[in-house]
């Protein structure tokens, strides 16, 4: 029926809804998701830079500031996804109840959890550009091999994006999150090797970080920073992009026994 | 007669253990607003979920415009405009981007927006508001933007919770107006409300629903007409209890409520009579309405605990 053809994308609205708010408020969200990482980068990279001088990737001795450069911007793809996935989406979900009111409309709950995951992952890949674009004023870019880390990133966007919207949809509140933060994501990032080599933690803790997607954004990313190719990436994009695939069919069925109950 | 805009068969909805929704059945046909009453906890908000598919019926059948809910959810929810019992008003947009982001929703053209837009915002009297704030809006003005904002598809049927709570007389007093012209244009309305006055006023027909089942069913007159005698005298003041039991051969039936003695009867003269011997108590004598009707079925307890 011509009359419905529109509901094939009825995604799309509630994705053009989230960026009309966000470019009311895109400044001050801006400096959030930009100011924090660069003064990471600026701090440790400099700082730790001059104590540690160069580390190995792949065989090949690199400046540390480097290193730690094309580790943090993975760090911010998946904490600019991940925020806006839990705290954005539960204002809008569970304390605006904006996502009732569009139910109320032949959208599905489908098309608004889609919406969700596909605005938080725009937002992460926002972020991600505007530091890639710092990075290369700075002089820390020099590979046009980065150009490819882009859509690495909007996927590794993507997964972090379907896992937090498992939480999302399990929280009764924002203090739930705080778990998912400190427990979950802040132990990934030091296993994951953003800031440094993990070949020097002890075994388990390399296997278990062979288990996590932010070790497998890191194997993928890293390398082009150095002018070189990942060494197994059909290994590093299937981890990524399976547990996308199965984290995201579990926030819809649970986004799914939420919304029932 | 027409076709029913909507029609429900036997809805019922368990959760766990507790019957919510038990055996409901019921039509609104064009032009026709249907209310809904009864107390808090009666399963009003769980009938209209499963009306919208929101929530899905553990057994029983809604059928709207011809579409089976929940197979054709989209096709039917075209055709509803929805004001919950809470404003769901977008608060970083302005009363003019509300409503136009809404549309979206139903993939209604950007042209077809900027007409209906105005019209919306005339509608609800909100033309002055068009750049202002759901946060810079009374709580009226919110309410009419929510009406506003569920008309924005046209909609031929009006699913409203409680559409008036909360709001001061004329603000009530407008809604009921907007409410009235739109029966009048030949939308249906299904209502809720636990304001007796909004009922009598605004249905052709009321369902009174308690513990999930419907308990009664009629016109707003005839409902009371056959479940009430038609005088009512309140009896209230120090002494109204001790002097009931003389007065009680007087009427049809006594209920007592706090400190009040109420009398119900066919005639209030012989009662009327009897009480100038009590100069210091205060009587009430009116004719019986919606509120006795609804407190004789569902009771006088409070119910706070649903």
């Amino acid at each position: 029926m011509s009359s419905h053809a529109h509901l094939r994308f009825a995604f799309w609205p509630v994705f053009l809804r989230n960026l009309l708010v966000w470019r009311k408020l895109a400044i001050p969200s801006l400096v959030g998701n930009i100011a924090e990482p660069l003064i990471w980068l600026v701090a440790f990279g400099f700082g730790m830079g001059a104590l540690v001088g160069t580390v190995n990737v792949q065989g090949q001795a690199v400046p540390y500031l480097i290193f730690l450069a094309s580790g943090s911007i993975c760090m911010s793809a998946m904490n600019a996804a991940t925020f806006e996935a839990l705290y954005s989406a539960f204002s809008r979900m569970h304390v605006q109840k904006t996502w009732d009111s569009i139910l109320n409309t032949p959208v599905t709950l489908r098309d608004v959890v889609l919406a969700e995951m596909l605005w938080a992952s725009f937002k992460s890949l926002f972020s991600v550009t505007a530091i890639l674009v710092i990075m290369t004023a700075l002089g820390i870019v020099t590979t046009t091999k980065v150009l490819l880390a882009w859509p690495l990133l909007w996927l590794a966007g993507i997964t972090f994006s379907c896992i937090a919207l498992i939480f999302n949809a399990l929280a009764k509140g924002y203090d739930f999150f705080t778990f998912y933060f400190t427990l979950c994501l802040t132990p990934m990032m030091f296993v994951s090797g953003v800031f440094f080599p993990t070949d020097q933690f002890p075994a388990w803790v390399q296997v278990l970080g062979q288990f996590l997607p932010l070790t497998h954004v890191v194997a993928l990313v890293r390398p082009l920073f150095f002018d070189q190719w990942p060494t197994q990436p059909a290994l590093h994009l299937s981890v990524l992009v399976v547990t996308a695939g199965v984290a995201w069919t579990l926030a819809l069925h649970l986004t799914q026994r939420r919304f029932k109950a | 007669m027409s076709t029913p805009h909507l029609q429900c068969h036997a809805l019922t909805k368990r959760f766990g253990d507790h019957t919510v929704v038990n055996g409901v059945s019921f039509h609104i046909h064009p032009g026709e607003c249907l209310g809904i009453i009864g107390p808090n906890g009666a399963g009003k908000t769980t009938t209209l979920r499963m009306l919208l598919g929101l929530t899905t019926p553990d057994s029983g059948e809604v059928e709207a415009f011809g579409h089976r809910m929940p197979a054709d959810a989209a096709a039917i929810k075209a055709k509803l405009g929805v004001v919950s019992q809470f404003d769901s008003l977008d608060p970083d947009f302005t009363c003019e981007e509300n409503l136009r982001v809404y549309g979206r929703y139903f993939g209604l053209a950007a042209d077809t927006l900027d007409t209906r837009i105005p019209q919306g915002l005339e509608f609800a009297a909100l033309t002055h508001k068009a750049k202002a704030k759901p946060g810079d809006l009374s709580g009226g003005m919110k309410r009419r933007l929510s009406l506003a904002r569920a008309l924005i598809n046209d909609p031929a049927l009006l699913l409203l919770d409680e559409p008036t709570t909360g709001l001061d007389p004329q603000a009530r007093h407008l809604m009921w107006e907007r409410l009235q012209q739109l029966l009048q244009q030949g939308k249906s309305i299904l209502l809720t409300t636990h304001f007796m006055d909004e009922a009598e006023r605004l249905c052709d027909r009321l369902l009174v629903l308690d513990h999930g089942q419907v308990i009664a069913e009629g016109t707003p007159r005839a409902l009371i007409r056959s479940h009430l005698e038609p005088e009512i005298v309140e009896l209230f003041g120090e002494g109204a209890l001790a002097v009931q039991t003389e007065l009680v051969p007087l009427a049809d039936r006594v209920v007592v409520s706090g400190e009040t003695v109420f009398f119900y009867t066919r005639s209030a003269q012989p009662l009327l009579q009897a009480l100038m011997a009590y100069p210091e108590l205060h009587s009430l004598h009116r004719p019986a309405n919606l509120e006795d009707l609804f407190l004789k079925l569902t009771g006088r307890h409070i119910r706070e605990g649903a």
